[in-house]
């Protein structure tokens, strides 16, 4: 039988969202256990990622797994010229689950179609980062107590930041509007416009990023503007400060307003933000391990 | 007189084998290249430029003693939508086929994104028809969209 694996959010029903994130709410309310004793998970991290590897390892840690496996493809076989096939075939004769991140597209899809063991996408290139999309998705529920009806404002980078794209695909179970605010050369992709129309998902778009524009919203999900996505630095130099969201910008905002950013932050956040309980970028963080708690639980079909 | 009589008039007749029909006239040599005619040793009659109702000009290749496989039919449909193929036993017709696009490509064309693992690992690719009005395909690794006249074959 073909395992269960964690591959797109594209993938993920309406219902299986909300069962996953109801799971990990379980797991905030009890973090540790040791319903994974025994088991071993395979972290194949084919490409660096500090931050989701040490989730996903102390989500796996905190349920009395052992984790084998690498922090980056240099000290793994593929370095050898080894194919991805043979790295997955070997390590899933050792681990229960494999987790891996991989600098190429579709990597993580493959690992699952060649893999007796289920696979968890922890990102693959410029494609599909789930885990993420999950834990931003759980961090929304439980700022807003609810998916359904809610004004997102998506701010900065929205032409190559993967993070938004699966937002908005998970998004429109829930009924939102969107709001997209980000300078010209990084606008929304016209695919993802095309993807609201379909999906009767309203959406307004602005390069102005100001009070009187994020005066209705209920999520502001910040982004990094980078300055190795132009192609021209002048134009860089005129937006890189517009897309600064500061303490005194959130005087007239909405009580329920919570600001949520993937991380790392640079200076599109200012650290006057920090203080202001609308800030729940690190509790956002920290959401991540439930949510990947509950991710490996699914996949390995343990019932909380 | 019905469509067949009207090749029959144009180009000598088959006894037995296949007649591609319906080629848009820009695609004729590319499916005479996908179906590696050059190399064939069999009579082949190639008609380009052909009158077409439907088309306006047409191409026309006429293969003799050369049945195809699906596999190699769903190539033709990828190059060149809606071409019509003809079975020809004993000088009739006995199968009458309009290609149309598979709804799924199973390592027929090739990922565009250079970053898609099947563009780096010995695999197979395999797309899905995403629009079929806008021949817009998505690939099942990557996830990226591409339209079908932008695919190379494999």
């Amino acid at each position: 039988m073909k395992s269960k694996s964690f591959v797109s959010i594209n993938d993920l029903s309406r219902e299986k969202i909300l069962s996953l994130l109801e799971t990990a709410e379980k797991f905030e309310k009890n973090p540790n256990s040791k319903i994974l004793d025994g088991r071993v998970v395979g972290s194949l991290f084919f490409e660096p990622s500090t931050r989701t590897r040490l989730s996903f390892e102390t989500a796996a840690n905190r349920l009395g797994a052992r984790v084998i496996g690498f922090s980056d493809a240099a000290t793994s076989s593929a370095s050898k010229g080894e194919t991805l096939k043979d790295t997955i075939m070997m390590v899933s004769s050792y681990a229960d689950v494999i987790v891996m991140r991989h600098r190429l597209e579709g990597a993580a899809r493959y690992a699952s179609e060649v893999s007796p063991v289920p696979v968890i996408n922890a990102g693959d290139g410029a494609n599909q980062h789930p885990s993420q999309t999950m834990l931003d998705l759980y961090s929304i529920k439980k700022t807003q107590g609810t998916l359904e009806g809610l004004n997102i404002h998506l701010v900065g980078d929205l032409k190559y930041g993967r993070t938004v794209h699966s937002l908005l695909h998970a998004m429109r179970h829930f009924n939102p509007t969107f709001h997209f605010i980000a300078p010209e050369e990084l606008h929304m992709p016209e695919e993802y416009r095309i993807f609201c129309r379909e999906n009767n998902i309203p959406f307004t778009e602005t390069t102005e990023f100001s009070e009187d524009v994020i005066a209705s919203a209920d999520i502001i999900y910040m982004t990094r503007v980078q300055r190795e996505r132009f192609s021209d630095l002048m134009e860089y130099e005129k937006v890189k400060n517009c897309y600064r969201l500061t303490n005194s910008m959130l005087a007239g905002t909405k009580e329920n307003l919570r600001i949520l950013h993937p991380l790392p932050r640079v200076n599109e956040i200012a650290h006057d933000v920090d203080e202001n309980p609308k800030a729940y970028y690190f509790q956002q963080a920290q959401n991540g391990l439930y949510v990947r708690e509950a991710l490996i639980c699914d996949v390995l079909d343990i019932n909380i | 007189m019905n469509d067949n009589n009207k090749h029959a008039m144009q180009v000598s007749a088959l006894c037995n084998g296949t007649v591609i029909d319906h080629i848009p006239a820009d695609k004729l040599f590319a499916v005479v290249n996908l179906l590696d005619i050059p190399s064939m040793s069999n009579n082949v009659t190639i008609g380009y430029n052909l009158e077409s109702k439907k088309l306006g000009k047409k191409g026309l290749i006429k293969i003799a003693d050369r049945f195809f496989s699906d596999d190699e039919v769903s190539k033709i449909s990828v190059v060149a939508p809606n071409v019509v193929l003809n079975t020809i036993r004993d000088y009739k017709v006995v199968e009458k086929r309009e290609l149309r696009m598979p709804d799924e490509l199973h390592n027929i064309i090739k990922c565009n994104n250079l970053n898609c693992i099947t563009n780096n690992e010995p695999m197979a690719t395999h797309f899905t028809v995403s629009n079929r009005e806008e021949g817009t395909l998505k690939c099942r690794y990557c996830e990226k969209e591409l339209n079908i006249n932008d695919a190379e074959l494999l």
